[in-house]
């Protein structure tokens, strides 16, 4: 190549190892930028991004019923929870689980739990909102696919999930009207 | 090793373009001449079949797109509404298709197992080998992305399922799952991007088995025997082997057509003529029958292996199960090919195949109970066998003598080569 044999045998940075570190740069630069657009545009766009907020109205819903609404594309499970739900959630010692989370954050009005319904395995949605559905050996929800059981606090007990069922933002309009979002 | 062209027997015009492009001297030397075992076996059939099934694959996909409409209020019935009921043959070219995705890996699998058997992917074919596998890689990711398509039930909870499975990677999963789905769920944005992907990467595909057989046609094929052959023990690839090429392609189009015709929805789920339901996850949800094995290591880590959670370990598993194949021509340490000369070996090949069906039908058994522990039995041979078995049997085990050429276990004289 143009290097000239002695300098370069000496180890010396010379102008043209400098222009080389700035045009492979501008190069790599240039090229990632160029790709950015392409890769970018396959990102959720304005259409998708545009979040729509689901308000819930909580009157009609018994205790120990369970609904299911859509929010952003997602199933979201509204349990009226009973006291037996309850308290079968807040008894559990924490160091028993596998995502610790205490019942209270997950469900600051203990009477209401409102979760993402999609399995934290595999994106599933776990059975348990009908009645007569399985649901799980703690008495929450259990997911079909690959055998995930979660509590009446939504949290994995047992099987591949990782993670607790997600807590979608949501706050109370009024005692009986909830927003998602 | 240097591969000798034969100018192509053409006159006039033909030769003219030849001189200038030399297209029909190439395909005279790969179609015609190409030197060819004189022993090979019908398990040698299986590499042209699948060539074929791939073209027909091509034709009956590229007609499809004509009728299909890829929006998730429209795919559902543009498939099950206007192409089977409406289109003039839409039901054969779709019934085609889609069982032309299970034939093809059926035929694909029996290649690779074939290579397994008579040793095809030891020196000097590595990289022949190689690109097969990274056929097989890339027809997975079609047929998953083609499987979407019809926007049945079942269809959208496999792309849930599977692009799910990147969520397990730290750190970042999320991000890649969202940016795969163009959302926050499957919906429009990826059906569309996998029907882009899904008409690419057949294509992929035939630039890979382009250099799939350039490799072949280089090193020349393997044969029964797994011995070098000479020239004497060759001859040209037509007529002898385009003749017996056809005639398996008949046998195989009986099958095929028996069940596009007779059977042709054994491959397809109930579930699936239900239209795609996101807030419905179907009670029993299970991948295409070919990727059963595949399904059943993932879901056979249950349990945490240090610091990798289990979803992790899954998918790392199911991944390798795969990957582990690009190593096999080092991971297997014997200098014997062929399986004829190696007692041992041929038992173990055989326990393989068995552990790779018991994983398919664990595949499609709910994960519970019994069926867990077998899967984990299963998978744990499957890598033992790769990663344990072969390494060692290549030190340990005894192959029997390996005859010099084809004239000797025909004429059957004393000299062998091991004996020598």
């Amino acid at each position: 190549m143009a290097h000239t044999s002695s300098r370069e045998g000496s180890g010396e940075t010379t102008r043209r190892d400098f222009l080389e570190l700035v045009s492979w740069s501008t190069l790599a630069v240039g090229t990632a930028v160029g790709l950015w657009p392409f890769v970018d545009s396959l990102n959720p766009s304005k259409e998708v991004l545009a979040l729509a907020s689901t308000e819930v109205d909580l009157e009609p819903i018994e205790p120990g019923q369970r609904v299911t609404v859509m929010w952003r594309g997602k199933p979201v499970f509204v349990a009226h929870r009973t006291p037996e739900e309850i308290e079968a959630a807040r008894a559990t010692p924490l160091d028993e689980l596998r995502d610790p989370e205490p019942d209270e954050k997950r469900a600051p009005r203990p009477e209401w739990l409102v979760v993402i319904g999609i399995c934290t395995h595999l994106g599933c949605v776990p059975v348990g909102q009908r009645s007569g559905e399985p649901r799980g050996d703690w008495g929450g929800w259990f997911c079909p696919c690959h055998g995930s059981h979660y509590d009446t606090a939504g949290r994995i007990r047992k099987g591949p999930a990782p993670l607790n069922l997600h807590l979608p933002p949501y706050t109370f309009v009024t005692d009986t009207l909830v927003r998602i979002g | 090793m240097q591969r000798e062209f034969v100018e192509a027997p053409v006159r006039g015009v033909l030769k003219w373009i030849d001189r200038r492009l030399p297209v029909i001297t190439w395909a005279y030397n790969e179609l015609v001449v190409y030197p060819a075992p004189k022993n090979l076996n019908y398990w040698w059939n299986f590499g042209s079949l699948a060539g074929i099934m791939l073209t027909i694959q091509i034709v009956t996909g590229i007609v499809l797109v004509m009728h299909y409409t890829p929006h998730v209020d429209m795919a559902f019935d543009s498939v099950e509404g206007y192409i089977m009921r409406d289109v003039n043959w839409g039901w054969l070219i779709r019934y085609l298709h889609a069982n032309g995705a299970s034939m093809f890996f059926a035929l694909v699998y029996i290649h690779i197992f074939r290579g397994m058997y008579y040793g095809s992917y030891k020196e000097p074919r590595e990289l022949l080998w190689i690109l097969g596998v990274l056929i097989l890689v890339v027809m997975m990711a079609t047929a998953f992305m083609g499987y979407v398509l019809p926007w049945g039930n079942m269809s959208y909870w496999a792309a849930t399922v599977i692009t799910n499975l990147f969520s397990a990677i730290p750190l970042v999963g999320e991000t890649i799952v969202t940016w795969l789905w163009g959302g926050f769920t499957v919906d429009n944005p990826t059906l569309q991007r996998f029907f882009s992907l899904h008409y690419l990467l057949p294509f992929v595909i035939f630039a890979l088995v382009f250099l799939h057989i350039l490799a072949l046609h280089q090193v020349g094929s393997n044969n029964p025997l797994g011995i070098d052959l000479t020239k004497k023990d060759k001859i040209p690839f037509h007529p002898y082997y385009t003749i017996k090429d056809m005639f398996g392609l008949g046998v195989f189009l009986l099958v095929y057509g028996y069940f596009v015709f007779f059977a042709p929805t054994a491959f397809i789920e109930p579930v699936n003529f239900e239209p795609a339901n996101p807030l419905q996850t179907p009670p029993h949800i299970v991948p295409e029958w070919y990727f059963l094995p595949f399904y059943a290591i993932l879901r056979a880590i249950t349990f945490d292996i240090l610091f990798i959670p289990a979803k992790l370990g899954g998918v790392i598993a199911m991944f390798a199960s795969i990957f582990v194949l690009f190593l096999l021509p080092w991971l297997d340490t014997s200098p014997v090919r062929s399986a004829r000369f190696r007692p041992i070996y041929r038992q173990f090949f055989w326990i393989l195949v068995l552990d790779v069906l018991v994983l398919g039908y664990i595949g499609g058994q709910p994960p519970e109970g019994w069926y867990v522990t077998v899967g984990q039995i299963a998978t744990a041979y499957y890598f033992l066998h790769f990663l344990v078995i072969l390494p060692l049997l290549g030190k340990l085990e005894r192959p029997l003598p390996l005859p010099s050429g084809l004239d000797e276990p025909v004429l059957g004289t004393a000299g062998t080569r091991a004996a020598k």
